[in-house]
Order: C-alpha cells, then structure tokens, then sequence
C-alpha cells in the first residue's frame, strides 16, 4: 500500500509517498522500519501504543489499534497530529 | 568535563537546547570561540556529550514535541550524525506492572576508562539503561525499572519535575567500574557495588520538604550528584533540600550548605567540581521560596564557590548582571573545562551562555539569543 510521510519523519524516506506491505497497521510500519531504520520507533512506543501525536488515517477514517487490519491497496495516511496553536 | 579526556587539545563546549544542539570550537586561550550549529534544528536536546576516552564519540539525546526518543552519534564531532539502531526503551511489562515508554533520555554518562565503549542512559520517566556499543545498542536495567519497589520509589508523574521525572547523574567510580551511583529528581540517590546487578538508596542525612517523611524514599529530591576526581570517595549534592557532602564510606550527607549566606540559600540545580581539587565547588543558587520561582534571588545571578569543602563559601558575580536578572540554570548546564586555571561555564533558560577562565572569578558571555539551555558539557575532541 501506499503511505504519506509527514514532513518530521521524511528524513528516514527521503520522499513524502512510500510504499509499504502488511495486512495490519503494526505490519505495516514494521515494513517501513525495516526499510527506514528507526522509523517505526519515533512512532509506536514500546508497549505498541501509538505516540500522542502520531495519527493514521485510512479513507478518513482515524486508527488507534495496531492490529487494525488493512486493505493491500490502501493509502495509510501517517499525520502529525496539532497540539494546539 | 571529564578526567579522562583523550585528546586535551583545544576545548568544546557542547550546548543541549530546547530547539538544537551548538558546538563552540574553542582556541588555546579560550578567548575566540567559532560557533557550529544549529544541530537538530527544532529538536529537543537533553543532552550532548563526547566519549572522553576516544574523543571521537558524541551522543546527543534527542527527541521531537510530536515522536519519540532517539539517540543520534556522530564520529566526526557533529559534520555527520547516525541514529542509535535500538535506543532506550523499556521493556515489555513484568512483575504484574504496568508497561512504561520512554519519553525521553535526559542524562548520558561515559563509562569507566576500562570499558571502552560502555555508555550509561537516565530516562524520564525514570529508567536507567547501559550501551556496551558506544551508543548504538541501549538495553534496560530491569533491576531498577521494573523492580516494584523502585517503581514506588520513582512515584508518580505527580512527583515529578514539569517535563517528567528524572534519571540523572548516573556517575563511575573512576576506581572501580562495577561501582555506580545514580540521583532521581523524585527518589533519592542510589548505589551499586556490583555493576548495577543490585542498588541501594544512599538517603541518610538528606532533608525533605517540610511535611514529609525523611525516611521515604520517594520524597528525596537531589537535583545533581557528583564525585570528585581526584577523591572518588567524596561526593557532592545539590538537592532540592540544601547542599551536601558525603565522605565515604560514611553513608550520612552533612548539609553543607547551612553555611551559604541566610538571605541567598542553598537551593539550586547544578554543581560543578574542581577536577583536582576535592575541597573546590561551584553551585549556581536559585530562589526556593514560597513558590520556588527557581529564578537568582533577588534577581542578581552570581556563582559561589567554595575552597574548603563547602565549609565558606565566596560570591562570584563579577562581570554578571548586577540587577534585574532573573535566570535560571539547568542541572546539566553547568560545567568546568580541564584546564590548568580552570575555565566555568553555565547556560541559562533564557539563551545565554557565560564563560569563566578565571575559577569563576570574572564571567564573560559568550553567546545570547540561544533556544532555552538544557545541558552545557565542555570536552577535548581528538
């Protein structure tokens, strides 16, 4: 599937569109770890919670459970979240 | 600063800010400093050290306000940088407690002179960590963060400093690598005499807030713990409770600073050590009042030192502003270099760093309109 970067994780892609494989959401960024050392870390703390200004969307729709699964085809859109103004 | 600089060719100061990290590349005299930075631009940086024992070695303890925590080295002071392949994170739930995540690392030490390679890291929340790969590798100590009763220990987020509680001044005895001390800004100071397999808190004679009980653990606040170089069985205290000093294998603290002047206290983050002279300190005092506005009592920053162990203590403000100066400084931002006339050097909260080549004698300032100072740490790349 298709994934958005957000611009504070670009340095590991190098690109703001990669692309990624896994039926789970967790599967998913274990992929793009294993392509982009690191990456998954400044995301997903160590107990698998998504960090607190990490959002992911799929078709709009906002995820916060890492086994969500996920179509093959899909676009996972990996947001940094606002925290205020 | 470190005794076990490699190179002692000209000096760096290593400055850890809010928004980056800079390196001031220093001359032989310490007059002219060119500036390197910013590194990490919008990072927040806890801290920045370089590996003594190489010279070559810098870690830089970083985080983002919206990732997680990392670990950046670099090997060619700063020109590149490679992130940690497995920094500091804790482990999965054990013991039947709840599962922690690091937030950030707060504190790195280098390990003793006879473990190239070892690295110590204190978290917040709290955690102590050790890498065996210069920095590439973390893993936990579950001995203290998932042992139940150093989690009562830690207390609560409640407990803890406003951007979490602290492991910090995780400190070698430069004698005996297996033997460590650590300091928690919630939950006292410890020690271990087998490598950190097993410690023990080292609390006698230490006051708390007035209020709680001196004989929990969990209410000892020390804000900065050293040991003397040149007598590793002397330690020193800043504490959010005084200052002390303790003479092993005495385990009582004697607060030392009951003899700073009354109207300006002994309350304060940082402590900086004389490298070859165990009776030589610095402490940067702050105002513990009513409210703790952590700001220079009565807004005139000034350095004291003492040269007799804490025993008097001498008002160093020249070239520091006299009036309306209202600072704060950090428990890392406060340092020494290793020079024969010892060089000080603090950075501020509001951006400025200040230099001292003089023991503290005259200040002079380096820098201002830097982000927020966390850590200053000086060093003598290879």
């Amino acid at each position: 599937m298709r994934v958005l970067i957000p611009s504070a994780l670009q340095s590991y892609t190098g690109q703001p569109w990669v692309a990624a494989e896994g039926r789970t959401v967790d599967q998913v960024l274990l992929d793009l770890d294993r392509q982009f050392p690191g990456i998954r870390f400044r995301m997903v703390d160590e107990q698998r919670r998504i960090r607190r200004h990490i959002r992911l969307f799929l078709a709009g729709e906002m995820l916060f459970d890492p086994d969500h699964p996920l179509p093959a085809d899909g676009e996972l859109h990996i947001v940094q979240a606002l925290s205020g103004g | 600063m470190d005794t076990q600089d490699a190179g002692r060719g000209n000096p760096v100061i290593l400055v850890a800010t809010r928004k980056g990290a800079w390196i001031y590349h220093g001359d032989r005299e310490r007059q002219n400093w060119r500036v390197d930075g910013p590194h990490f631009l919008g990072h927040i940086i806890n801290h920045l050290r370089l590996d003594p024992r190489d010279g070559r070695t810098l870690l830089a303890a970083a985080s983002t306000g919206h990732l997680g925590p990392t670990i950046f080295r670099s090997t060619d002071l700063g020109q590149t940088w490679q992130e940690a392949a497995k920094p500091p994170a804790f482990g999965p739930p054990i013991n039947g407690l709840e599962g922690r995540a690091v937030d950030h690392t707060f504190w790195l030490t280098p390990g003793h002179a006879d473990q190239p390679g070892v690295w110590y890291a204190g978290t917040s929340p709290q955690g102590l960590f050790r890498s065996e790969d210069g920095g590439v590798n973390w893993a936990p100590f579950s001995c203290i963060n998932d042992d139940a009763q150093y989690r009562q220990w830690f207390g609560t987020v409640q407990d803890g400093t406003p951007d979490g509680p602290k492991l910090h001044s995780i400190t070698v005895d430069p004698r005996d690598a297996q033997h460590l001390y650590f300091a928690m800004s919630g939950g006292g100071v410890h020690e271990s005499l087998d490598g950190g397999q097993t410690f023990a808190p080292l609390i006698e004679g230490m006051e708390v807030v007035g209020g709680f009980d001196v004989n929990e653990v969990t209410f000892h606040d020390p804000h900065c713990l050293r040991l003397c170089p040149s007598n590793p069985d002397r330690l020193y205290q800043q504490n959010h409770c005084g200052i002390y000093r303790l003479d092993r294998p005495a385990r009582r603290w004697q607060r030392i600073g009951r003899n700073m002047p009354a109207d300006v206290g002994d309350i304060g983050f940082p402590l900086v050590l004389h490298p070859r002279d165990d009776n030589r300190l610095w402490v940067f005092p702050m105002d513990g009042s009513d409210v703790w506005p952590r700001t220079s009592p009565g807004g005139q920053p000034a350095v004291y030192g003492s040269c007799d162990g804490g025993e008097t203590w001498q008002r160093h403000g020249i070239g520091l502003p006299a009036s309306q100066a209202w600072w704060t400084v950090k428990r890392q931002a406060m340092t020494s270099d290793h020079e024969d006339c010892l060089g000080l050097y603090f950075g501020t909260t509001s951006g400025e760093l200040w230099q001292s080549r003089d023991e503290g004698l005259h200040w002079e300032c380096l820098a201002r309109h830097l982000p927020e100072i966390y850590a200053v740490e000086t060093a003598y790349p290879k």
